[in-house]
């Protein structure tokens, strides 16, 4: 079985880290780059800046953070938050990103999927859907942080996403979001069932065994983790070696 | 100060591999220009995304013969990537597209299943073991020097270099069962499919490993104190 990645994931309001529950709420945790560095010390495999303002103003602010950040920190990192066009993009890879994780822009413009994977390929191109559970055991996509309906249903979205040419999928459950009470078990694994690329889940890590079911059960190739990294509950050479206690594949540093 | 020429053709996130060099301690020189390419002291072919554009740029900004003939000079040279792939005679990426030639060989898709026949995820993407192809395999006095077997380096890749020749394969990864060519040399010239600038210490590790490599007669050499950083 391929490694599991262990991926920080630092949600910005410029320009501070901030952490909130269902994606609201928020609270200023401090400076993001001393965060992502402590986690690249830590053997984060990867990090992800998410503005999550950014959509609000129809603006991107991360790109100094990004920038400072790469001078330091060499394991991959993925930008999201406002990116809605070709520009946003490259300014964001220009400022050091090695990915784009992009909800709002391609809900409103799906062919940008298929520019941005011609332009700077697949592996740049991260699909970020915000789901919310709906009746009958669907799960809807949101943006603006689980504030607006797209009425698009997250399996069929996904997998029309991956046609167009995503490479990875970012999934998180607004429900679970910043609850500390596990990921959507069912959720994660409708979507990684459904496409052939990886699924990255976020929302809801709170202790060692969600991550154990939300892989062995949810089949996520990655987990994203904020609250329980931001807030020190755990860390992550423990959680890398809780992982290997309980036979998940996961790198060795 | 040791100096390395990163080819600029206009494909990805070239300031990565830029900032890993800077951090190993290299004056770095970003430049599509071939006059630069061919007075270099070493040079890296970074390359992301598909085989065909990456070469047609390559070929749009008349680099093709500039780099076949800066490898023939016998110093180090690194491909990355889809900068590794190119090294090759034929990619299969939207078609079959040539190559530079340099390793005898094709790069074609990672099967889309694992060895026992179940799906798999493509890209490859995430940090996999690096592990000697053969017994007789030498890391030592090239790029992985000093590195162990199972070392993780960081991937993402859906096509896979296979060299005609395999005692070319200097690393390969396993991924799902699945043979990968993790890294490649050619003499003078090494490839990585991942992302050394990516890859942590060990991947700087890597790099300082690069920068240590000078030609001395028709061989390469590699300097301890600049590999050790």
């Amino acid at each position: 079985m391929a490694n599991v990645r262990l991926i920080a994931r630092l949600d910005i309001k410029a320009p501070n880290l901030i952490k909130g529950v269902h994606l609201e709420g928020l609270r200023k945790l401090g400076d993001p780059q001393q965060h992502a560095r402590a986690y690249y010390a830590d053997g984060a495999d990867e990090i992800i800046y998410m503005d999550i303002v950014a959509s609000l103003y129809n603006r991107n602010s991360l790109s100094d953070i990004v920038r400072r950040t790469a001078e330091q920190v060499f394991i991959p990192i993925t930008v999201g938050g406002g990116i809605r066009s070709l520009e946003d993009v490259e300014k964001a890879l220009r400022s050091g990103a090695d990915k784009v994780a992009i909800n709002t822009g391609v809900v409103m413009r799906p062919e940008l999927i298929g520019e941005v994977a011609t332009r700077f390929g697949s592996q740049c191109m991260v699909l970020s859907i915000e789901a919310k559970r709906g009746g009958s055991g669907k799960w809807e996509a949101y943006t603006d942080n689980g504030r607006e309906h797209t009425g698009l249903e997250v399996v069929a979205w996904a997998k029309r996403a991956v046609d167009l040419g995503v490479g990875e999928i970012l999934l998180t459950s607004v429900d679970q979001e910043g609850t500390r009470k596990g990921f959507d078990i069912e959720l994660t694994r409708a979507v990684s069932d459904a496409v052939r690329v990886p699924v990255i889940a976020s929302g809801g890590m709170g202790a060692f065994n969600h991550l154990v079911e939300v892989v062995r059960d949810g089949h996520a190739d990655a987990v994203a983790m904020a609250d329980v990294l931001h807030y020190k509950r755990m860390t992550l050479p423990d959680i890398r070696e809780s992982a290997r206690q309980a036979e998940i594949a996961v790198r060795t540093l | 100060m040791t100096r390395v020429l990163v080819v600029d053709y206009g494909v990805g996130n070239l300031l990565s591999v830029c900032r890993a060099f800077e951090a190993c301690g290299a004056a770095v020189e970003l430049t599509g220009s071939p006059e630069r390419i061919a007075a270099a002291e070493r040079v890296v072919v970074p390359g992301v995304g598909a085989f065909g554009d990456c070469m047609n740029e390559l070929q749009r900004r008349k680099l093709v013969q500039p780099i076949l003939d800066y490898v023939a000079t016998g110093n180090p040279v690194l491909g990355i990537c889809v900068g590794m792939q190119m090294l090759m005679q034929v990619g299969e990426e939207f078609g079959e597209h040539t190559g530079l030639g340099i390793a005898a060989g094709r790069v074609r898709a990672i099967p889309g299943t694992a060895s026992d026949g179940r799906p798999h995820k493509i890209p490859h993407i995430g940090w996999n073991a690096l592990l000697k192809p053969s017994p007789d395999t030498v890391w030592d006095g090239t790029i992985l020097d000093g590195i162990a077997p199972g070392t993780t380096c960081y991937f993402v890749h859906s096509f896979t270099c296979v060299p005609s020749d395999d005692k070319l394969r200097l690393a390969d990864c396993d991924y799902n069962g699945q043979r990968i060519s993790a890294a490649l040399r050619v003499g003078n010239v090494f490839g990585t499919q991942f992302h050394p600038e990516k890859s942590g210490e060990v991947g700087l590790r890597i790099l300082r490993n690069f920068l240590a490599l000078t030609q001395a007669g028709s061989k390469l050499t590699l300097n301890p104190a600049i590999a050790a950083g």
